[in-house]
């Protein structure tokens, strides 16, 4: 398993500065948090580190530069995302969703073993595996996003606001996951915004603001509620 | 019959039209698949199939034999396919589609020209095939054998390519692709590769069509085929433009209207042919913007 390291990453669209100086590490079995208000530039990260942002500084996985990658080629290389949104493929089968995520494995074979780890994870997806993908739940299709995104069994997998918009008896679900997920020694970089859920749950969480790292929170910060709304608005 | 029998049509006109169906729902197919994968629409498509058409014919001139042209009408269109993704399609790639739009437009007077400047504007004739437009006899109908073929053609060429789409990792790569590259791209699908596929199936298709129209137009002219693209263009946005299967129907559909207009209008008015199949169109598309056989909100996002 390869950690990833960011180091100065700036992120601009045009005249929008979305990313400023940015600098985090995500090491092997440990979840980071990046949490903000909107438009503090946490999507934009993940973009930048996807390859699909304009950015400058370095994106490293494993020591090896990214920068330049094609998307395809930094998926391919062990970084697997789980969009905003999801990004679910509605018209294809559970299955299909699935096989895509197959796309980016490193080396043949081993994939029914990929299938069945994420299957054990999320047995719904199993169960479903033979519908359409648009006829799952909001919360069914979060699971799959995520099971998809796992069957390239990647290095590191970075969310973006998977909670969102889903009942709180799925977001317990998908957060179990994640711990599950660390435990296999996955690098997880998650951003969200149920702040106090995410600080508890993460190694360290990046607070961002204006897209400038702000503090840097550990598990034992989740119930202090007044740095975090410090951190916010500063 | 008694209504068809007044406007003059006959089961012969019925088979003709359907060939003639077949063949433009290769072409909406061609232009679909390129469509799914890069948002382009390609109007060179037509110049393709003219490429493929002077292949065959530079062959029967050479007395080649069948086969023969039949491998070079291929080779050529396939070759020119993968050009045009080359040192058109992915430079541009990312651009607005209506820059996209106008190199296409570039692309195809270019060869057109080029074909004008080779072959001079009479053209040349493409004779190897021709005797598939001999009749055959069914139950006191008179077919030509080209009518046949062109639908058992098409419908071969259909099924392989739902097996190609529906059963092959590399299928359902463009089917994603076509309908979120952007997140296919970051699940680990390669965009050259599924591009290029989308390229190449559709140069094949180009020259299933140029084999198809030489047997029924032997003679091959730079223009060769270029207003059959723009009633298959007009078919395609009729039919719903990034689904394989609306854009096929919507290609048989304006191929089969055209072929019973033509056969049903009397010589002297069916010059007139293209300006009721595009007052259809007019109409059919202010109905339903989306196309007549698409789902939902199929309309091209760009």
């Amino acid at each position: 398993m390869n950690g990833l390291v960011v180091r100065h990453l700036d992120v601009r669209y045009g005249g929008v500065h979305a990313v400023r100086d940015l600098s985090f590490e995500v090491a092997p079995g440990e979840i980071v948090g990046l949490i903000g208000a909107n438009g503090a530039g946490k999507s934009s990260t993940l973009h930048a580190i996807m390859g699909v942002a304009p950015a400058t500084g370095e994106v490293l996985l494993g020591g090896r530069s990214l920068r330049g990658r094609r998307p395809e080629d930094v998926a391919r290389d062990g970084i697997a995302l789980v969009p905003e949104g999801r990004r679910i493929f509605a018209e294809l089968t559970v299955e299909e969703n699935l096989r895509l995520g197959l796309a980016a494995r490193r080396g043949r074979g081993g994939a029914g073993a990929a299938l069945r780890g994420v299957y054990e994870l999320f047995p719904v997806v199993e169960e479903f595996r033979r519908r359409q993908a648009g006829a799952l739940s909001g919360g069914q299709q979060q699971q799959l996003a995520i099971a998809r995104a796992l069957v390239a069994e990647p290095d590191i997998l970075l969310l973006d606001e998977p909670s969102l918009g889903l009942a709180p008896t799925v977001v317990d679900v998908v957060f179990a996951a994640l711990a599950a997920i660390r435990d296999r020694g996955i690098g997880v970089l998650l951003v969200e915004q149920r702040a106090q859920r995410t600080v508890a749950a993460s190694n360290r969480c990046h607070v961002l603001a204006n897209g400038e790292l702000r503090v840097t929170l550990g598990p034992e910060n989740a119930d202090d509620t007044e740095t975090m709304v410090a951190a916010y608005f500063s | 019959m008694t209504m068809l029998a007044i406007w003059n049509i006959d089961w012969q006109v019925l088979a003709d039209a359907t060939a003639l169906g077949a063949v433009y729902a290769l072409m909406a197919v061609g232009i679909g698949l390129v469509f799914g994968v890069l948002r382009l629409v390609n109007f060179a498509y037509g110049q393709l199939v003219m490429a493929g058409a002077f292949a065959l014919a530079l062959a029967s001139q050479w007395g080649w034999p069948q086969w023969a042209g039949i491998v070079l009408c291929f080779a050529v269109v396939l070759v020119l396919s993968m050009l045009m993704d080359r040192l058109v399609f992915r430079p541009l790639r990312g651009h607005s589609p209506a820059v996209m739009l106008v190199a296409t437009f570039a692309v195809a007077f270019l060869l057109q020209s080029i074909a004008l400047l080779w072959f001079g504007p009479l053209g040349k004739i493409a004779t190897s095939l021709a005797y598939l437009n001999r009749p055959v006899t069914i139950s006191h109908v008179d077919i030509r054998k080209i009518t046949i073929v062109a639908v058992l053609v098409a419908v071969l060429c259909l099924v392989a390519l739902a097996l190609l789409l529906e059963r092959t990792t590399v299928g359902l790569h463009m089917r994603a692709s076509s309908m979120d590259f952007q997140t296919a791209r970051m699940l680990g699908v390669r965009a050259n590769r599924v591009i290029g596929m989308a390229v190449l199936v559709s140069g094949a298709l180009a020259a299933v069509v140029a084999i198809m129209l030489t047997v029924q137009t032997p003679l091959v002219t730079p223009d060769f085929a270029l207003r059959d693209t723009i009633i298959v263009l007009a078919g395609v946005v009729l039919g719903g433009m990034n689904r394989p299967i609306p854009a096929t129907l919507g290609g048989f559909a304006i191929g089969f209207a055209s072929g019973l207009l033509g056969g049903a209008l009397p010589t002297n008015q069916s010059q007139y042919l293209p300006t009721f199949l595009f007052a259809a169109v007019i109409l059919v598309l202010l109905v339903r913007p989306g196309g007549v056989f698409a789902r939902g909100n199929a309309v091209e996002r760009v």
